[in-house]
């Protein structure tokens, strides 16, 4: 893995720059489809889609999976599944111009080993995952767009989200510094 | 006048396309603005690297603005948009969940996919967890069926809630933001100190 020291850092975009576009970004979504960005809700339409094709029947029982089930159509087929698609394509476009594509690395902090680095971002992931059902998005359909968009909710969640990683940071700071 | 798709301007067959494409200008901004690495996405919460509140504060309030100036124009009939529904407990316990899913993951679902994209193992862990955590939210849903659908409010927004107007929230966020702005700067600063060597 390279070592950058403090004043190699890669580069990024400037911060408040990415910001403007991000924020330009949502308000051009809105005024196109009149709904905002997400990226939880992938992940449910792809779970929806594998338990659908391992035990339909068992899905079709699930009270929770079934409203993601459409009669006629895959729930693959499914607006955010879609966007979803172009976060990788986005990503991966960044990368080669900012030339951050490289092999297969593990990315972690000083004190914690790679090991160490993947369970907890599956631990991590998985609460992830479980929080943003009740959540009814994550940090970008609900935090995000949902604070940009004024609703009640949204800064609900932006505040739980943030307010809480700030709460238990302490207790996983080894992962980190 | 907006919003395009739902006023039948530009009709629905485009609507996958587009999303691709607002997709693809997502994942780009969130990999070019440094979101591709847990190191910088954790900074937040230990002072080091506040990149995350630099770009999701300044991408709120200019969205606010945005949302409004267009309204005010009358490009988009803001009340036509989606409003994310309100179900207060739900929603709260949900955020505390995720919260500590990011400081333990290192990562949120969209920049987790940004991070896949470019080669980082923990980001594929990180989607791999968000599979298992939904799938487990799913097969014991009807242990929380009600407490899942309690403290419904509605689409509501802050104005519903407080009955103070649009504006006034838009120009408070932004007041609050530009004031975490400078407070988060002399933290890094700080902090950066001492730090020696920023591994990516």
């Amino acid at each position: 893995m390279n070592k950058h020291k403090i004043n190699e850092k890669p580069h990024y975009l400037n911060p408040y720059f990415g910001g403007v576009l991000l924020g330009l970004l949502v308000v051009v979504t809105f005024y196109i489809t009149g709904r905002g960005l997400g990226a939880s809700g992938s992940v449910k339409s792809t779970v929806v889609t594998t338990v659908n094709a391992i035990a339909p029947q068992h899905a079709e029982n699930n009270p929770y999976f079934s409203k993601y089930i459409p009669k006629d159509k895959s729930p693959m087929n499914n607006w955010l599944v879609y966007e979803s698609f172009g976060i990788l394509i986005g990503g991966l476009l960044s990368g080669v111009i900012y030339g951050r594509i490289k092999k297969f690395r593990i990315e972690h902090g000083k004190h914690t080993t790679s090991s160490k680095r993947l369970i907890f971002a599956v631990l991590g992931g998985a609460l992830f995952g479980f929080g943003s059902q009740f959540g009814r998005g994550c940090t970008s359909g609900a935090a995000l767009v949902g604070s940009a968009s004024f609703s009640f909710g949204g800064v609900i969640v932006m505040l739980g989200i943030f307010g809480t990683g700030y709460a238990v940071a302490y207790f996983f700071r080894k992962l980190w510094i | 006048m907006g919003p395009l798709i739902p006023n039948e301007i530009i009709t629905g067959d485009w609507n996958f396309v587009i999303a691709i494409l607002i997709g693809i200008a997502f994942g780009f901004l969130l990999e070019a603005s440094g979101f591709s690495s847990s190191r910088n996405l954790a900074g937040v919460f230990y002072g080091y690297n506040f990149v995350v509140l630099r770009v999701f504060f300044t991408a709120v309030i200019v969205a606010m603005v945005g949302l409004l100036y267009f309204d005010y124009f009358g490009w988009l009939d803001l009340s036509k948009i989606f409003i994310l529904p309100t179900y207060l407990s739900p929603m709260i316990l949900g955020s505390v969940i995720m919260g500590i899913g990011f400081v333990m993951g290192g990562f949120c679902p969209g920049t987790s996919f940004t991070a896949i994209a470019i080669g980082k193992m923990d980001a594929l862990f990180f989607a791999i967890g968000l599979f298992i955590g939904i799938f487990i939210f799913g097969e014991s849903f009807p242990l929380f069926k009600d407490y899942y659908y309690s403290g419904s409010m509605g689409n509501v927004t802050l104005t519903d809630v407080t009955g103070i107007a649009a504006p006034w929230f838009a120009f408070g966020f932004t007041v609050i933001a530009l004031a975490a702005f400078w407070v988060s700067a002399e933290i890094e600063k700080k902090v950066r100190k001492n730090t020696k060597e920023y591994k990516f």
